[in-house]
């Protein structure tokens, strides 16, 4: 299976790459906006600050083409911050645009808890989800979505508030968690994505 | 709920596993791939791994040792070992690392933790913190250059400093107690896990699930342990048993 990968600087495309080859696909890089368009499968990673991963779409000519796909429902895999940047922006980067697809702001993570989270945490899918399954995965982070998209399915999970684990929609996923440090569970999700239609 | 993490320590020379790093009589204790597929099966929630070579032939193995524990590995890893730059983070990261961790160099240059945190994320910047107790005085000084050079500077301040120009995470080692087997130095656990807001790992002195527990009951939000891993007394999933048993949230 031919998966494409979107190079934001992102700093563990390793893993990704590894944890996509061991679920069977074959990733390579996109290196243009059409290849974006016409990949069978993308996945966009990310980490790093918000408003520098959209900066550097844009510059590369990458966002449109980005917004196209995902508004077309074309297979799309979304990690980490490559998740906030499908929201309408974040506390993060105030005055940056998001891709618009999810509603609401990724916003900083409460006081009283450790930030970033570094570990695992429990993924609840809700009753609609088809590829989310219940357990722990292994996060990242220090900015959430904590808005319920209309028109996906989402999985929720806690640290200090409630927030968006991950949210679905056909073959088109998106994971605040990083699947392909999630052991066994990360990687049967990747696989069920990879076959999802 | 975010669980605690228990994370087994891989000191690697030349492309093999060495014990006895931090004191006398560096020995093979196997090979990376191997280990560290064998942790993560065990239950292992992260994997550390240090690079100890003192060459640049060896920092070039260590590379490769990287990239080829990541082919296996789908738990997050950190490197460390002889990172100075962004350039040294970079060919980590680059290799299949998830988290660098710097501990020496950002003595030297704190501003490399910013430069580190700006370029990818303070999620991806551990803070390797080696403390000791003062001679007189109370309270913990930071030590460098592995353990031969004790600083001065004071390690609750340290740490504070460090997360607030990049560190991410806080990777804190007991110098009286590392090797020892003696236990984690739980007032210096609780010190520094009070004073940051960013999660910390204890390490040095663990011999026994009590051990661990008596951390993560102190504060910490991580373990790290090498040698009971490694001797094969006991893994990584008896711990965690064990520390379920004590009442402490784990994956399993």
């Amino acid at each position: 299976m031919r998966v494409l990968v979107v190079s934001t600087g992102a700093a563990n495309l390793a893993s990704v790459l590894a944890g996509l080859r061991r679920a069977g696909a074959e990733p390579g890089l996109v290196d243009s906006a059409d290849t974006l368009l016409s990949a069978e499968r993308l996945v966009l990673p990310g980490v790093g600050a918000f408003g520098a991963a959209a900066t550097s779409l844009q510059a590369a000519g990458l966002w449109s083409a980005l917004r196209e796909r995902l508004d077309a429902g074309r297979p799309t895999l979304g990690i980490c911050l490559g998740l906030q940047l499908w929201a309408e922006g974040s506390e993060e980067s105030p005055g940056v645009l998001g891709l618009g697809l999810l509603p609401g702001l990724a916003r900083r993570l409460p006081d009283g808890v450790r930030v970033p989270q570094l570990g695992w945490n429990w993924v609840e899918p809700g009753r609609n989800c088809q590829l989310l399954q219940p357990g722990y995965a292994s996060y990242a982070n220090s900015y959430a979505l904590r808005e319920s998209p209309e028109g996906w399915a989402a999985a929720w999970t806690t640290h200090g508030e409630p927030f968006i684990a991950a949210v679905e929609r056909g073959p088109q996923l998106a994971c605040q968690f990083h699947p392909e440090l999630s052991g066994p569970w990360g990687q049967a999700l990747l696989t069920r994505w990879l076959g999802a239609r | 709920m975010l669980t605690r993490r228990v994370i087994p320590c891989l000191d690697v020379r030349d492309g093999r596993v060495v014990k006895g790093v931090r004191f006398q009589g560096l020995r093979d204790a196997g090979d990376p791939v191997e280990q560290a597929a064998r942790y993560e099966a065990q239950g292992a929630d992260e994997l550390v791994i240090l690079d100890v070579s003192a060459t640049d032939e060896g920092r070039a193995t260590a590379l490769r040792t990287v990239e080829a524990v990541r082919a296996v590995l789908g738990i997050p890893l950190t490197v460390g070992g002889g990172v100075r730059e962004v350039e040294d983070a970079r060919r980590l990261l680059e290799a299949g690392a998830d988290k660098v961790s710097t501990n020496t160099a950002a003595v030297r240059r704190p501003a490399l933790l910013a430069e580190l945190a700006e370029r990818f994320g303070r999620q991806c910047v551990v803070l390797a913190l080696d403390a000791a107790a003062r001679a007189e005085g109370g309270g913990w000084e930071v030590v460098v250059r592995a353990g031969k050079e004790r600083t001065g500077q004071d390690a609750v301040a340290w740490a504070v400093e460090a997360t607030t120009l990049g560190a991410g995470e806080i990777l804190l080692t007991s110098w009286d107690r590392d090797g020892t087997g003696l236990g984690y130095d739980l007032p210096l656990t609780r010190a520094i896990s009070g004073a940051v807001s960013v999660p910390v790992i204890a390490s040095g002195g663990a011999a026994s699930a009590e051990h661990l527990a008596a951390a993560l009951y102190a504060g910490a939000d991580a373990v790290l342990a090498a040698t009971i891993f490694h001797d094969g007394h006991t893994t990584v999933g008896a711990v965690k048993d064990a520390l379920a048993a004590l009442g402490l949230e784990l994956r399993r």
